[in-house]
């Protein structure tokens, strides 16, 4: 199994490892509700030196990522981020990733670990006519920095002034890539650094009091904020358009791969809708639980969980666009659970958006 | 090693048992169940009164990471249950032995004890997956 350069330093944290993907990665480090909390109220940190980072340059660089991914490259400048899904020729969705302009005709791609062969494979398929070198980068670890104290508390470890990062923005500071990206719904940074400087500065991080958070927490984090996974809220066999993310989207030019596809389900109007749900009794929202109005079953819970800033079961669930019920059921364990549809985004800068 | 207290009895499946009377057991999850689940956010408590063989499902414990289901773990009738956990399922985090306890059972006779692992067996048995 792969472990990161930062292995012995969740270790020395007190980390519950498990097997996410064929990586040994922390889940926890004691409670991931005081993880969660931490990252809403204060600073947390993930390792997510795991994710797949690939560069990609060449005089063709722009057009290449054009063609490859259904957002809009050309749109964004220089030390400008751009989240973006890449489709396959159907519009299903290969992977979901950020991409960074480090300059003209270069950028940096983070996707998922999980997917990391067959994102390769695609994107070395796809590169073939176009005069570009897709270069994976092993050796790089991630650190993201997430809540409301991550500026003040990592402006005093690193040289750049990140009062002046805007979000979606990246600097280089020494041998940091800093992007203010995040997976949590919080202010935060992903800092891109040498393997082999990681432990140090995860250590500097902790001595400054950031607490180190697991891929619990990161889960919980994200759903809250409404933040799609990848492999459960998106995957091969839904578009963009079908899964929420139509905003990522570009509208106009649709030859990106897949983009004959997305134009004619925008023209008809998508199929299907995502939509947030909260429970209304007890228990606990889950993946895979169906999704039922008074016609019988309607669609599926794609993410659910225990919600810690909200103390409520919340989930985005996949449903028919057309449907307009404000009060639906949710199928656990032999009942059917009222449950009320809200938007998919249930906590904003550590607030509960939800009327109680 | 999680603690695995000496006055009590296990299953298989993590449920520790304290005689409380003749033929009545109080029962929980152990340590080592509690520290595996992570922070528990929901009980789905037994029904009262009712009659249960062994290893029937009789509630769910769920935690941040996922759903786990009860057993019971001799045949009886569960009598009382810990409505306390109701708004504090913590409390299986904070006291799995103790204030976490989960419900009561009064056992319809003495021959499905000796399926019972006494403390020893169940450290043995947990040492692999630690």
């Amino acid at each position: 199994m792969n472990k990161t350069s930062l292995y012995q330093s969740h270790l020395d944290a007190g980390a519950k490892m498990v097997d996410f993907g064929g990586w040994h990665m922390p889940i926890n480090y004691g409670s991931q509700i005081e993880e969660h909390h931490a990252v809403r109220r204060d600073c947390g940190m993930f390792d997510v030196s795991h994710m797949t980072v690939i560069d990609v340059a060449g005089v063709e660089a722009t057009d290449f990522l054009y063609k490859l991914l259904a957002g809009d490259i050309k749109k964004i400048q220089v030390n400008q981020a751009l989240y973006s899904t890449m489709l396959n020729e159907q519009g299903g969705v290969i992977d979901d990733l950020i991409v960074y302009k480090q300059a003209d005709n270069r950028y940096r791609i983070i996707s998922n670990a999980a997917t990391r062969d067959k994102d390769l494979d695609w994107m070395n398929d796809q590169v073939k006519d176009f005069s570009v070198t897709i270069e994976e980068h092993p050796d790089l670890a991630i650190i993201a920095v997430q809540g409301p104290n991550s500026e003040h508390i990592l402006n005093q470890l690193v040289a750049a002034d990140l009062s002046q990062l805007k979000k979606f923005r990246s600097i280089k500071s020494d041998d940091l890539f800093i992007g203010r990206t995040g997976y949590t719904g919080e202010d935060g940074f992903e800092i891109v650094l040498p393997s082999d400087r990681a432990p140090d500065f995860w250590q500097k991080l902790m001595d400054a009091g950031v607490k180190p958070c697991g891929l619990g927490a990161r889960d919980t984090l994200r759903l809250e904020a409404g933040l799609h996974l990848y492999g459960q809220d998106m995957d091969e066999d839904n578009s963009p358009i079908n899964c929420g993310l139509a905003w990522s989207v570009r509208k106009q030019d649709h030859d990106f791969i897949g983009g004959s596809v997305i134009a004619q389900q925008r023209e008809q109007g998508a199929d299907h809708k995502m939509v947030g749900l909260v429970l209304d009794g007890r228990g606990i929202l889950r993946h895979g639980q169906t999704v039922s109005d008074d016609t019988g079953e309607i669609g599926i819970i794609t993410s659910g969980g225990f919600s810690p800033t909200t103390e409520r079961a919340i989930a985005l669930a996949r449903i028919p666009k057309n449907n307009t019920h404000e009060k639906l059921t949710v199928h656990i364990r032999k009942k059917q659970l009222p449950c009320h549809v809200v938007k998919p985004n249930f906590v904003r800068n550590g607030q509960s958006l939800l009327e109680d | 090693m999680s603690y695995v207290p000496d006055n009590l009895s296990y299953t298989a499946s993590h449920e520790w048992l304290e005689k409380i009377a003749d033929g009545r057991y109080r029962v929980g999850i152990t340590e080592f169940a509690q520290e595996q689940l992570g922070d528990i956010v929901f009980v789905e408590l037994p029904e009262t009164d009712e009659a249960y063989a062994q290893e029937d499902e009789c509630g769910v414990v769920e935690s941040v990471k996922t759903a786990s289901d009860l057993y019971a773990p001799l045949g009886g009738t569960i009598v009382e249950v810990n409505e306390a956990l109701e708004d504090n399922p913590e409390l299986i985090n904070d006291s799995p032995y103790d204030d976490g306890w989960i419900f009561v059972m009064e056992i319809d006779d003495d021959s499905d004890l000796d399926s019972l692992l006494n403390p020893e067996d169940y450290r043995n048995s947990i040492e692999d997956e630690e």
